[in-house]
């Protein structure tokens, strides 16, 4: 990868796509180190912090949010056009979101039952990663992505070196920060073995169950721990819907919470 | 006669809102012919998300309409069930979700007041410009907002999406320690949340008188956070079970989202609202900057929205702090929850107004319907009034550029939250 370091500051944009707005709260929650960060880089579009610019050219895009309208297929291809690097940002830019479980049932009847008669706006039936309209250089997951990742991305890319993905599985994180096993001491049916770290691990440091809002980890073997969980007495439903939740739209999570939904129900 | 002149005002990208809207104005002569507050935020058909759903897992999926007001989401929804199940989480549940909400509006009102509001006011276009010449302003707002999101973080391990919420209570009881750090800070921004609601009244905001409704939550003793009755200006006084009885959401022709409705007119909710209703239910020493700032309250003037929002993030830092100096660690943080069947219903005060939910829950606790109105939905009609008279007041003479800084701050000091009002969006299904 090329340095992304040039002689003036790098140019930077946040795009917002289907989302809630949460994962670029991550800059604005970043307090006084936002203007540390803004001289390091320069925001030319970050709509919600007061700057309007979607189509200039920037050294990264940082992107928030799913595809879930034509129009939106259009503006991703701009920003992947018009973008060096370009990276997906929270769960709903790396697996569609918790809006993705409307790719797995009829869309246009959960729409026709939500909303009485037909409108203005031009919605498509699903809601998809960036990665699948555009090339992504960085997928950051997390519902939502903390400003620790974002700023270690930052700094990668500023030192022109390739950011470090964080796969591991959230079990390595407690067991580095000696949290007790939830599932272990408990019996909670903790998504961690599957789950990608990078949060902290929060839920089990604060005694409940982790729910995969971090999406899955390297090798997740979904099998093993959805037989775990029944176990534990979770009915196969309750399990398949324990993946099919906040992302729901990432592979092995996909495969494992239809399996169980469908299969053993 | 003077000719007629046309003006067509378009801003594509509404800046410094949170999520995806624009403005279109037309004005043929004097008459505004178009008027539009378009919200092309895509829908995410939350209820549907819902349906099926265990009502243990509704607190993480709700969280998820809003980053910015997640909380609130939790509280509308584990008090839905718990009024439902006869749950009573007791009083140290209830204390900490004071303290909790306290932090919610504290992190939202001062990122509203300092990164979105301001530069209007001070005419920067975004906050980093602003931050050059006004750093100790900016400063103070974001250890505010920090503060916000520390204290959420106390209760729930991060501010965005917080996980320690559960119906009947808490995940986690915060360690003494931890408590003392946020008491501390507390104490410490008391000053600098008095100091900040001076500065904002101070503020050149634009005169405006409106005849308008306030709508908010009204409890017998303390100012509204996650009880009360419905309450507005002109006498309404109802329970939150019947708050479909009174509100209905209505289509636009020309809009594409649902507008909330009181007995057919628009009203308002938010900060300003419940100010203008539930003056005696603060403290003398918020009262006391209210009254010293040289604004008569209630207000009629919607630009006053912002001293309200100061004068609640004083608040919440005064709340806060009471609450918390007394701090005993629980030792059950949650109560027993035994799921009936039955419809739950519950409202409390999200940072920007009165969020209403209902959900219909089956005997083993999964919830076979939902319905959630957020408050910028119910704001939406009030801001498309108050543009409408803010315009005719201005004068269709102005530059076209003045007409569009003027309705920008409108639309930017009603807060609107996007994001969570789009799932009340009506829309048309495209096949590709």
């Amino acid at each position: 990868m090329s340095t992304v370091v040039a002689k003036d500051r790098p140019r930077a944009a946040v795009h917002k796509f289907a989302s809630c707005d949460g994962c670029q709260l991550a800059f604005l929650n970043l307090g006084e180190d936002l203007l540390l960060l803004s001289s390091l880089v320069e925001f030319v579009h970050f709509a919600e912090a007061g700057l309007v610019n979607p189509e200039a050219p920037v050294d990264i895009a940082f992107v928030e949010g799913s595809i879930g309208t034509i129009r939106d297929v259009e503006r991703i291809q701009r920003v992947r056009a018009r973008s060096r690097y370009l990276v997906a940002i929270g769960a709903c830019a790396t697996a569609g979101g918790l809006q993705a479980l409307r790719n797995l049932a009829d869309g246009q009847a959960w729409i026709a039952d939500v909303y009485a008669s037909p409108g203005y706006v031009e919605s498509l039936e699903t809601s998809t990663a960036v990665a699948q309209h555009v090339k992504v250089d960085l997928e950051l997951w997390g519902c939502p992505v903390n400003s620790r990742q974002l700023i270690a991305a930052v700094r990668a890319l500023l030192f022109g070196v390739v950011p470090l993905e964080e796969h591991d599985k959230v079990c390595m994180e407690c067991k580095r920060a000696q949290v007790v096993c939830v599932m272990v001491a408990q019996g909670l049916p903790c998504m961690g073995p599957v789950t990608r770290t990078g949060c902290g691990a929060l839920c089990p440091s604060f005694g409940r169950d982790c729910y995969a809002c971090y999406g899955p980890a390297e090798n997740p073997n979904t099998e093993a721990l959805g037989r775990r969980l029944e176990g534990l007495g979770i009915a196969p439903a309750a399990i398949g819907r324990r993946f099919l939740a906040i992302n729901n739209g990432a592979p092995p999570f996909t495969e494992a919470g239809l399996r169980r939904v469908h299969g053993h129900d | 006669m003077t000719e007629q002149r046309n003006i067509d005002i378009r801003v594509p990208v509404l800046a410094r809102v949170e999520g995806e809207g624009a403005l279109e104005i037309q004005i043929h002569g004097l008459d505004i012919t178009t008027l539009r507050l378009r919200i092309f935020e895509p829908p995410r058909l939350f209820e549907k998300i819902l349906e099926g759903r265990d009502h243990g897992e509704v607190p993480d999926l709700v969280a998820r309409i809003c980053g910015i007001c997640p909380v609130a989401y939790q509280m509308s929804a584990v008090h839905a069930f718990e009024r439902l199940f006869g749950v009573d989480p007791g009083s140290w549940v209830r204390d900490m979700r004071r303290v909790l909400y306290c932090g919610e509006w504290l992190q939202s009102h001062a990122l509203h007041i300092h990164l979105l509001a301001a530069p209007d006011l001070l005419g920067y276009g975004n906050a980093i410009a602003m931050a050059r010449d006004h750093p100790d302003i900016v400063r103070r707002g974001l250890l505010l907002q920090a503060l916000g999101n520390d204290i959420i973080g106390l209760f729930g391990a991060r501010s965005v999406h917080p996980v320690g919420v559960r119906v009947g209570g808490f995940h986690h009881v915060p360690a003494r320690s931890d408590v003392t750090g946020i008491y501390t800070r507390l104490l410490a921004a008391i000053p600098e949340a008095e100091a900040l609601v001076r500065w904002v009244a101070a503020l050149d905001l634009p005169a405006a008188e409106q005849r308008f409704v306030s709508v908010s939550l009204r409890h017998t003793a303390e100012y509204p956070m996650n009880a009360g009755r419905l309450a507005s200006s002109d006498g309404l006084d109802a329970g939150i079970d019947e708050f479909e009885s009174h509100f209905s959401e209505q289509q636009v022709a020309h809009s594409t989202a649902l507008y909330c409705l009181l007995k057919g007119q628009p009203y308002l909710v938010g900060p300003l609202a419940r100010v203008n209703l539930n003056l005696e239910r603060l403290p003398a020493a918020v009262r006391a900057v209210l009254d010293e700032s040289g604004i008569v309250w209630p207000s009629r003037n919607p630009f006053h929205a912002i001293v309200a929002r100061a004068a609640e993030i004083y608040y919440a830092v005064l709340e806060a702090a009471r609450i918390l100096k007394d701090y005993r660690v629980a030792e059950a943080p949650h109560a027993a929850v035994v799921p009936r069947a039955g419809t739950a219903i519950a409202g409390t005060e999200a940072p920007r107004g009165m969020l209403w939910h209902r959900y219909d829950v089956q005997e083993d606790g999964r919830v076979v319907r939902a319905r959630i109105v957020p408050p910028t939905s119910q704001n939406q009609a009030r801001i498309e009034a108050d543009l409408r008279q803010s315009l005719e007041a201005l004068g269709p003479d102005r530059s076209d550029d003045e007409l569009r800084r003027r309705c920008e701050m409108v639309i930017r000091s009603y807060d609107p939250c996007i994001s969570c009002a789009t799932h009340f969006l009506d829309l048309r299904v495209e096949r590709r």
